[in-house]
């Protein structure tokens, strides 16, 4: 049943993701100063520059700051987007330009092999990045520990659900300028309507189950309470959907890479 | 090392081999069987169903019908343990860019479990095989043409394989690259390794090839030695007249020998063309002919038409 799914994993995978880590170790260095002043400048901006305005912000129940309020926030962009852009417009350049995946399908790695190291290599550049970051804000005084460090394994979920959905893109895709429109329908609105930079409750109420619909919007609740240090039973709601959201889109993005490729 | 006679038996046997993407049979029930220890070719013209058969033998693609085995083991069933045995060169050079040249075969050992202290023992002795050792730290990017084929066929030996696919492995080389290709694989064969080679180059059949097959629209047409096949389908002998005159065909129809009418070149085959020869350039020879050995490409040409394909 789990074969006709998602197709022959075996622990060969790791090879896949592996041969991602050779080369991320070679390169890593130039994105890391990026990586830790990006959410900085983030958080400068909207939390100093904005939180000026906006003041402080009543969540069940409680005053928060408005740059505590986005920082996680920012945080869980991070994970989404790591894991989309490297299944998206990475995995298409392995896939199409350099014909990384040929070359590997003529090893005793089978086509699911390679899909799922490069979903779980996607999760993990997502888990890197929250941890920057984790590091980056730290010193601000924003973030509750220990359960703060729960993000990292949460960035690793959040990223093999935003890395599959990308690699559908992938399957689905014929050329690499039209992930535009992935970004344009999928990403963007996310990042603007999931709770992000504004609490739901400011929508209308069709708008409120509407994000509710987005992954994003459970990752930013997760995040959320885990640097809050506030953990409640209802969290195990998004944790259940990010979960089935992967269930889903995992073999999805497998189905449509075995068209694409194999035929 | 000789091989003992239980390893001796054939190393790919296709029976019946169908292949379809929807309603194109790209592979339209092919039979054949590669002996062990021979350089088998296919040859083709494009879209002949070459590819696809090679694709299907180290199990990238899966087969639609029919029935094939590697080394005695089904290939739907055991495509991982047949793909662990096979080293391929596929048609583009798909090295890793993001790797050195040492790297891109590090990092393709691991892809078949091999221990990294063992991989780099590999590494080394195949990149001295191609000669290209001073450039293990080199990006791919900065090889030229012919050391890229000499990596990627480096890269097919990194498992220690017991059959070699190179699939058109000289195309878009120029003639000093393609020579030294030629002369590693030539090593190869000298050591016992079995190959399949596709190609379109017909001197490259004739000379690392054992064995051929000459495919067209997903079927194998003939199957023989170069040079039975040669003197089969050719003759051993060729006449080659440019702007033959009317009378010669006259000349050649009454003779009833086989030829080929190009229109501004006429084609006589035959096996004693000797006294043949001496006739027509006495007789008939105003824009100039020429005697030569019959080729496989005067074989290939006859049976596979003239005619483009694109």
């Amino acid at each position: 049943m789990i074969r006709r799914l998602v197709g022959d994993i075996s622990y060969r995978f790791i090879r896949v993701w592996q041969r991602n880590l050779t080369v991320f170790s070679k390169t890593w260095k130039v994105g890391l100063a990026p990586s830790l002043l990006e959410p900085v400048l983030y958080l400068v901006a909207f939390g100093a520059g904005l939180g000026a305005l906006v003041g402080t912000l009543h969540i069940d129940g409680r005053t928060v700051s408005y740059i505590r309020f986005i920082a996680p926030a920012l945080v869980a962009v991070t994970i989404m987007q790591n894991a989309f852009f490297e299944n998206t417009y990475s995995s298409f350049v392995r896939m199409y330009y350099q014909k990384t995946f040929d070359a590997m399908l003529a090893t005793p790695l089978s086509l699911a092999d390679v899909i799922t190291g490069e979903i779980v290599w996607g999760a993990t550049r997502s888990a890197i990045a929250a941890t920057l970051m984790l590091v980056a804000i730290t010193p601000f005084g924003l973030l509750s520990y220990p359960s703060s460090l729960l993000v990292i394994p949460l960035a690793f979920l959040g990223g093999v659900a935003f890395g599959s959905a990308g690699m559908w893109f992938t399957g689905v895709l014929p050329t690499i300028d039209m992930f535009n429109l992935p970004v344009f329908l999928f990403i963007t609105p996310m990042f603007l309507f999931s709770g992000t930079f504004f609490p739901l409750q400011n929508l209308p109420q069709w708008a409120q189950y509407a994000a509710l619909a987005l992954p994003l919007t459970h990752l930013v609740q997760i995040t959320r309470a885990l640097t809050f240090g506030r953990l409640e039973p209802h969290l195990l709601w998004n944790l259940a959907y990010l979960v089935g959201f992967t269930v889903m889109v995992f073999p999805l993005a497998m189905g449509r890479m075995r068209v694409r490729l194999i035929a | 090392m000789r091989t003992s006679p239980s390893e001796q038996r054939v190393v790919v046997e296709a029976v019946d081999l169908v292949k379809s993407f929807g309603d194109l049979r790209a592979v339209d029930g092919v039979s054949f069987r590669v002996e062990p220890g021979l350089c088998f070719g296919m040859l083709g013209p494009n879209g002949a169903g070459k590819t696809s058969t090679i694709r299907m033998i180290y199990g990238y693609s899966p087969i639609t019908s029919g029935r094939l085995e590697v080394f005695g083991l089904d290939v739907t069933g055991q495509r991982r343990a047949v793909a662990q045995r096979i080293g391929v060169c596929q048609q583009e050079n798909n090295l890793d860019p993001d790797l050195t040249v040492a790297e891109n075969l590090m990092v393709f050992a691991r892809y078949f479990d091999i221990p990294q202290a063992e991989a780099a023992t590999r590494a080394d002795e195949a990149l001295s095989f191609i000669a290209l050792a001073h450039r293990r730290d080199s990006g791919v990017s900065e090889l030229s043409g012919g050391m890229m084929r000499r990596l990627v066929l480096a890269r097919a030996l990194i498992n220690r394989p017991d059959l070699l696919i190179l699939d058109e492995p000289t195309t878009g080389l120029d003639p000093q690259a393609r020579h030294q290709v030629w002369d590693r694989v030539d090593e190869l064969r000298e050591r016992g390794l079995t190959v399949i080679l596709t190609t379109h180059y017909m001197e490259e059949a004739e000379q690392l090839c054992d064995r051929l097959v000459i495919m067209d629209h997903g079927r194998i047409l003939v199957e023989g030695a170069p040079t039975e096949l040669i003197r089969e389908h050719a003759g051993r002998l060729v006449i080659e007249i440019t702007s033959p005159r009317d009378e010669l065909r006259a000349y050649v129809r009454d003779k009833g020998l086989p030829f080929e009418d190009l229109g501004h070149r006429l084609l006589v085959y035959g096996d004693d063309n000797d006294a043949v020869f001496h006739r027509i350039s006495e007789d008939y020879c105003d824009g100039g002919c020429v005697l030569r050995m019959a080729t496989l490409e005067d074989v290939f040409l006859k049976l596979t038409g003239r005619e483009l394909r694109e």
